[in-house]
C-alpha cells in the first residue's frame, strides 16, 4: 500500500513538472498572446494540481496535507478568475487576435 | 523525484521570465508575472519537502493571495488607467 | 542541490535586476519589481529565514506593486530619456561598491560555525528562549520581547509614514471632494467584472480568516503581527478594486481608520507601561502575570495585536490616499 502510494506520488510529481514545462514552453514560443494565454492558464492550474496533489500523498494524513489542500483550493479559486480576467482586459483594450487569412483553394 | 520536480518548476520560471522581459504587447508580461507568481508557489512547496522541513507552507498560502490580488490591481490599471474606477 | 537552485535564484535576480533598470517603460519595471520582490523571497526560504520571506512576498510582491501602479496613473508611463550617461555617479557607486566589497574581506565567512554571533549570541538566546519565554517560534520571542523596545521603534516608524502620506495625500482629497462632478457609473466596466465580484465575495473572508490565522499563529510558526497586518489589509485592498473605492471607505469610514492606526500603536507602548506599573520595567512582560512565561505569552500576545492592527490599518488607509487622488 505504502509502495503504491508511493510511486502515485512520483508519477503525479513528474506529470506536473512536465505540465508546467509544457506550459512555459508554450508561453514562450506560441505566436499570439490570445494562444500563450491558453497554454498558461490551462497548465497553470493543471500542473499546480498535479504537484500539490503528489506533495500530499507524501505526506499522508497530517497538518501539511491540510496545508496543501488549502493551498490547492485557493489556487483552483483564483488561477482561472485571473485569467479570465487577463484575457476580458486584452479584448476590452482592443487587442486583436492573429487571424491567418482564409486562402480560396480552388 | 522532489529534485525532478524542482528542475521542472525552475525552467518555467525561467521561461515566464523571458516572457515577461521581452513580451511586445503589456499583456503578455501580466501574464507571465501572474505564472510566475503561481510557480513560486509550487516551488516554496517542493522546496518544504526537499529540505526536509514543509512548515514553510503558509507562505506558499499567502504568495497565492498576493499574486491573485497584484493581478487584478495591474488589470484594473491598465483597463481604466487607474486603479480606482467609480 | 540546494546550491544549484540557490545560483539559479540569484541569476534570475541579477537578470531581472538588469532588466529593471534598462527598460524604459515604467509600467514594466514596476511589474518587474514584483517579480523580483517573488524571488527575494524564494531565496529567503532557502535561506531559511521564513519570517522575513513571509513579509518580503506580502510587502513587495502585493503592496507594493499596487502602490507602485497607484502612483503610476498619476504621471508619466515612460521614463524621461537621459540626454549623456552620468560618469560622476558611476565613479561614485564603483568606489562605494569597492569600498563596501573590501570591508567583507574581514567578515567570517557565510555559515561559518566559528563566528561570533554563533558562539555567544545565538547560543544564548536558544538556550535561555525556552525557559524563560516558552513560546515555540524563536523569532518571535526575540522580536516581541528581547528586543521588543526595537519592534517598537519599528511600530512607532510604520506610524510615522502614514502619518506623512495622509499630511502631504489627505489635503487633495478634500479639494476634489469639493468640485460637484457627476461621476457616471462605469456600466460596462460593472457588467463585465461581474466574474470578479462572485469570486471575490467568496474569497475575501477567507483571505480575512488566514490573516487572524496568522496573526495568533505567529507563536508557533512563521507570521505575527506584520505579516497579519498585511495580509489583512490586502484582502480589504481586493475588496475596493473589485467594488470601488467609494464602497470601501463606506465600509471602513476613513475616521475609524485612522484612529485604528493610534490605537495599535497605543496599545504596544501601553502594554509597556501597564508592565512599569505593575512593579517591573517598560516592556518588561513578566510583570504582567504572577507566573514569568504566563506573563511573557501575554505581553506577546498584546503587542502583536497592535502591531497587527497598526500595520493593517496603515497599509489600508495609505491606499485609500494613493488611490483617491485624481489626476488634476
Amino acid at each position: 500500500m505504502d509502495l503504491i502510494v508511493y510511486y502515485a506520488s512520483w508519477a503525479l510529481l513528474l506529470c506536473g513538472a512536465f505540465l508546467c514545462a509544457i506550459g512555459g514552453l508554450g508561453i514562450l514560443r506560441l505566436p499570439d498572446f490570445y494562444s500563450r494565454q491558453h497554454a498558461a492558464g490551462i497548465t497553470d492550474t493543471l500542473g499546480s494540481a498535479f504537484v500539490l496533489i503528489g506533495l500530499m500523498l507524501q505526506s499522508g494524513f497530517s497538518l501539511n496535507a491540510a496545508k496543501l489542500v488549502m493551498i490547492l483550493i485557493f489556487l483552483i479559486l483564483t488561477s482561472p478568475v485571473a485569467t479570465h480576467a487577463i484575457a476580458q482586459a486584452a479584448r476590452q483594450s482592443g487587442l486583436e487576435p492573429k487571424v491567418v487569412a482564409e486562402e480560396d483553394e480552388a | 523525484m522532489f529534485i525532478a520536480a524542482m528542475i521542472g518548476v525552475l525552467i518555467t520560471m525561467l521561461m515566464a521570465l523571458v516572457r515577461a522581459l521581452s513580451g511586445p504587447t503589456v499583456f503578455d508580461r501580466i501574464l507571465a508575472v501572474n505564472m510566475f507568481g503561481t510557480k513560486t508557489v509550487l516551488f516554496i512547496a517542493v522546496l518544504g519537502f526537499l529540505s526536509g522541513r514543509p512548515e514553510f507552507l503558509d507562505l506558499a498560502l499567502v504568495y497565492v493571495l498576493i499574486n491573485f490580488i497584484g493581478t487584478i490591481a495591474i488589470l484594473k490599471f491598465v483597463r481604466f488607467g487607474k486603479v480606482e474606477t467609480a | 542541490m540546494i546550491h544549484v537552485v540557490d545560483m539559479t535564484l540569484l541569476a534570475f535576480l541579477a537578470l531581472v535586476a538588469i532588466a529593471v533598470t534598462r527598460m524604459t517603460n515604467l509600467f514594466a519595471t514596476s511589474v518587474l519589481t514584483g517579480v523580483y520582490s517573488l524571488l527575494m523571497a524564494c531565496i529567503f526560504t532557502v535561506l531559511d529565514a521564513v519570517d522575513v520571506a513571509f513579509t518580503e512576498a506580502a510587502v513587495g510582491a502585493g503592496i507594493s506593486t499596487v502602490l507602485f501602479l497607484a502612483t503610476l496613473s498619476l504621471t508619466t508611463q515612460r521614463e524621461k530619456p537621459q540626454r549623456s550617461p552620468n560618469w560622476k555617479a558611476l565613479c561614485v557607486a564603483l568606489l562605494t561598491g569597492g569600498a563596501l566589497v573590501y570591508g567583507t574581506f574581514d567578515m567570517p565567512h557565510f555559515g561559518d560555525p566559528q563566528a561570533p554571533v554563533h558562539q555567544h549570541v545565538g547560543p544564548h538566546y536558544i538556550g535561555v528562549s525556552p525557559t524563560q519565554i516558552g513560546v515555540p517560534n524563536m523569532v518571535t520571542s526575540v522580536l516581541a520581547s528581547y528586543r521588543g523596545y526595537d519592534t517598537l521603534g519599528e511600530t512607532a516608524v510604520i506610524f510615522t509614514a502614514c502619518m506623512a502620506v495622509l499630511l502631504l495625500l489627505q489635503h487633495e482629497k478634500r479639494r476634489d471632494e469639493q468640485s460637484t462632478v457627476e461621476k457616471k457609473p462605469d456600466k460596462e466596466a460593472m457588467e463585465h467584472a461581474i466574474i470578479l465580484r462572485v469570486q471575490s465575495k467568496f474569497f475575501i473572508p477567507l483571505i480575512l480568516l488566514f490573516g487572524l490565522y496568522v496573526q495568533f499563529h505567529g507563536d508557533f510558526g512563521p507570521g505575527g503581527g506584520f505579516q497579519a497586518g498585511v495580509i489583512f489589509a490586502a484582502g480589504i485592498i481586493l475588496y475596493s478594486l473589485v467594488n470601488g473605492l467609494d464602497k470601501a471607505r463606506q465600509i471602513i469610514p476613513p475616521n475609524v481608520l485612522h484612529g485604528l492606526v493610534a490605537f495599535g500603536l497605543l496599545l504596544y507602548a501601553g502594554t509597556g507601561l501597564a508592565s512599569l506599573f505593575m512593579d517591573g520595567n517598560f516592556l518588561q512582560y513578566r510583570a504582567l502575570a504572577e507566573e514569568a512565561t504566563h506573563g511573557e505569552h501575554i505581553g506577546i500576545l498584546l503587542i502583536e495585536l497592535g502591531v497587527g492592527i497598526t500595520v493593517a490599518t496603515v497599509m489600508t488607509s495609505m491606499f485609500f490616499s494613493f488611490s483617491g487622488r485624481r489626476r488634476s
